[in-house]
């Protein structure tokens, strides 16, 4: 039998096994990056590839030509419909997502040109809530397939979201079919819609206008799921595959058109938009 | 005294009043629907009262889609499959007579005993369940059959199968092809309105909710395990997010509630069958005369014009 080694001295020093890394350290290979490096690097890490989560603005800066985004709905707020109250109030909540983010909600949508093609923008902030949809991310994506098609153009949605917002009850799960028939307005009106599904899209945003998109376009590793991976272990005490949920083996299984990395995003939906803004 | 909800109640009922002359027959029709509910609902559930509601929607002796299906319809003909890989029990499908009239009606299933209640997978359905919902969407509205659905369902199934089957998107052009067809809809909430998954078939022209009901974004223990960190607040997760029929009538997302025998739906089928059958005719009616067209037209407008926001 091995000798029992006291190591009380040892552990003094060692780190905090549960305390979050830092989000600047990339989770799958421990590189560490200031954040201009980073953002210089769209928030891909240059040693492994791994994509880092991006804010709405960044998106828009990296999609939309320089100086050509004009944002609209900036000033619609959620309302507290329930008088919600967990642990905290939603309206807390709210103002903290907002202070955090400087948003007003989970969604930025506005006009832009990509490549000097007029198109629509709809990219969802999940740094807001963890992207949750709620009235205002419904009501603004409806709108946002308006602006689309009365300007005639393609729309470009970016989904990043845990799914709807609990906190606004019946009203989050109504966002489902609100933002379908969005869709359907947009498509009876001629006009695209590009899908792009950065991780991760789950619960009521994977089941509504993100897998509605004429084109889904993935971002490598990101999570693409109903129920989410916790969920569905808790649930059928089932081992998951690796590659549970994720774009990866999405594409391989059939649910979407091409997985993108981030580089060549810009690239790739510019070719889109203009391959639809040629149609018909 | 009157409660927050009647007043809302009222104040929903003098607006659509007053825009009776700009909108026409539908609006006043509204407005009688509307003094009928607030006659009902002079008292909504809180707390405690909640939970029970819960419990009565979750009651093992409650009716299920196909005991309603019996009892409504003749010449009942129930399809299956979903003609790309297999037949979801968790859904029921098919054609039948109502009032003489042909309906299809799309309704998730649970099971009575342990064999039945498997088999089913609890009402839980796999996107082949959606994909059968689908195809009866799409074959009611190309021979103009009006369309009736029971929702009754956890939620949609969170199993590796379902993902790899694409539950979501599965979902996403359920809701889309209902939001599609040209044919009057009316979807009844029965039990549990579990989710993405209960809506998947509720958006309809009429939505009707019995008394009992639940309808929710997400179910009270999925809930309680995110926000409280703890499955057994499932009670208070309940009465935050109000997921009884008045307030997911005072909320819009439904606009009929139908009434219950007294203590439940489970005390007597056949009196709850009855009710419940009243409302989907007289909801039947009210549509009937509408072209396709127009009715797609409102469909869409209903569902758009949900929300609160400033």
């Amino acid at each position: 039998m091995a000798e029992r080694i006291d190591v009380s001295i040892e552990q003094r020093g060692a780190p905090v096994q549960n305390e979050k890394p830092h989000p600047n350290t990339c989770p799958r290979c421990d590189s560490h990056y200031r954040d201009d490096e980073l953002d210089a690097a769209l928030w891909v890490c240059p040693h492994c590839g791994h994509h880092f989560p991006m804010s709405a603005r960044r998106r828009i800066e990296q999609l939309a030509d320089p100086g050509s985004f004009i944002a609209e709905a900036e000033e619609l707020r959620s309302e507290d419909p329930l008088g919600f109250f967990d642990l905290r109030p939603y309206t807390e909540r709210l103002a903290e997502a907002e202070l955090k983010t400087g948003l007003g909600d989970a969604m930025v949508i506005g006009q832009a040109s990509i490549d000097a093609l007029p198109t629509q923008l709809a990219i969802m902030e999940f740094a807001f809530m963890g992207g949750s949809m709620g009235s205002v991310v419904g009501e603004k994506f409806a709108r946002a397939c308006d602006s689309a098609l009365e300007r005639r153009v393609p729309l470009v949605s970016v989904s990043a979201s845990g799914g709807a917002r609990m906190q606004e009850g019946i009203l989050a799960l109504m966002q489902l079919p609100k933002t379908i028939a969005a869709v359907e307005d947009l498509h009876d009106a001629g006009c695209a819609l590009i899908s792009v599904v950065a991780h991760p899209t789950t619960g009521g945003v994977l089941a509504s206008f993100a897998s509605l998109g004429d084109v889904l376009i993935a971002e490598p590793a990101s999570l693409m799921s109903f129920a989410g991976p916790r969920v569905v272990q808790q649930t059928t005490r089932e081992k998951l595959p690796d590659d549970f949920g994720l774009a990866e083996s999405n594409y391989r299984l059939g649910h979407v058109d091409a997985v993108v990395p981030r580089h060549e995003l810009r690239s790739t939906v510019s070719r889109l938009v203009r391959l639809f803004s040629d149609a018909g | 005294m009157p409660g927050e909800a009647e007043l809302r109640l009222r104040e929903r009922l003098s607006k659509l009043r007053s825009a009776a002359l700009l909108r026409g027959a539908r609006v006043s029709s509204e407005v009688e629907r509307l003094e009928r509910q607030l006659e009902r609902i002079e008292h909504q559930p809180m707390g405690d009262e909640i939970w029970h509601v819960v419990e009565l929607a979750r009651d093992d002796d409650r009716p299920y889609t196909l005991d309603y299906v019996e009892r409504l319809f003749e010449d009942v003909f129930r399809i299956h499959g979903d003609r790309v890989r297999a037949d979801d029990a968790a859904i029921v499908a098919g054609l039948g007579s109502f009032d003489g009239r042909t309906v299809a009606f799309i309704g998730h299933q649970k099971g009575r005993d342990i064999k039945d209640r498997v088999r089913r997978n609890f009402g839980s359905a796999h996107p082949e369940g959606y994909r059968k919902a689908i195809r009866m969407m799409e074959l009611a509205d190309r021979h103009s059959i009006p369309l009736v659905t029971f929702v009754d369902t956890p939620g949609a199934y969170p199993g590796v199968a379902a993902e790899q089957h694409g539950q979501g998107g599965a979902i996403a052009r359920c809701h889309q092809t209902m939001l599609r067809i040209g044919v009057p809809a009316v979807a009844c909430v029965i039990g549990e309105g579990g989710s993405g998954g209960a809506s998947a078939i509720a958006v309809a022209d009429r939505v009707l909710m019995q008394e009992n009901a639940i309808y929710s974004v997400i179910s009270p223990e999925g809930c309680a395990a995110i926000l409280w960190r703890d499955v057994e607040e499932k009670e208070k997760a309940a009465a935050a997010f109000k997921l009884d029929a008045g307030h997911s009538l005072e909320l819009g997302a439904v606009d009929v509630v139908v009434p219950e025998p007294g203590g439940g739906a489970q005390t007597d089928h056949d009196e709850a069958a009855r009710l419940l059958g009243e409302a989907i005719r007289e909801a039947l009616e009210e549509l009937s005369g509408a072209s396709g067209e127009e009715l797609r037209r409102r469909r869409r407008a209903r569902f758009r014009a949900l929300g609160v926001f400033v």
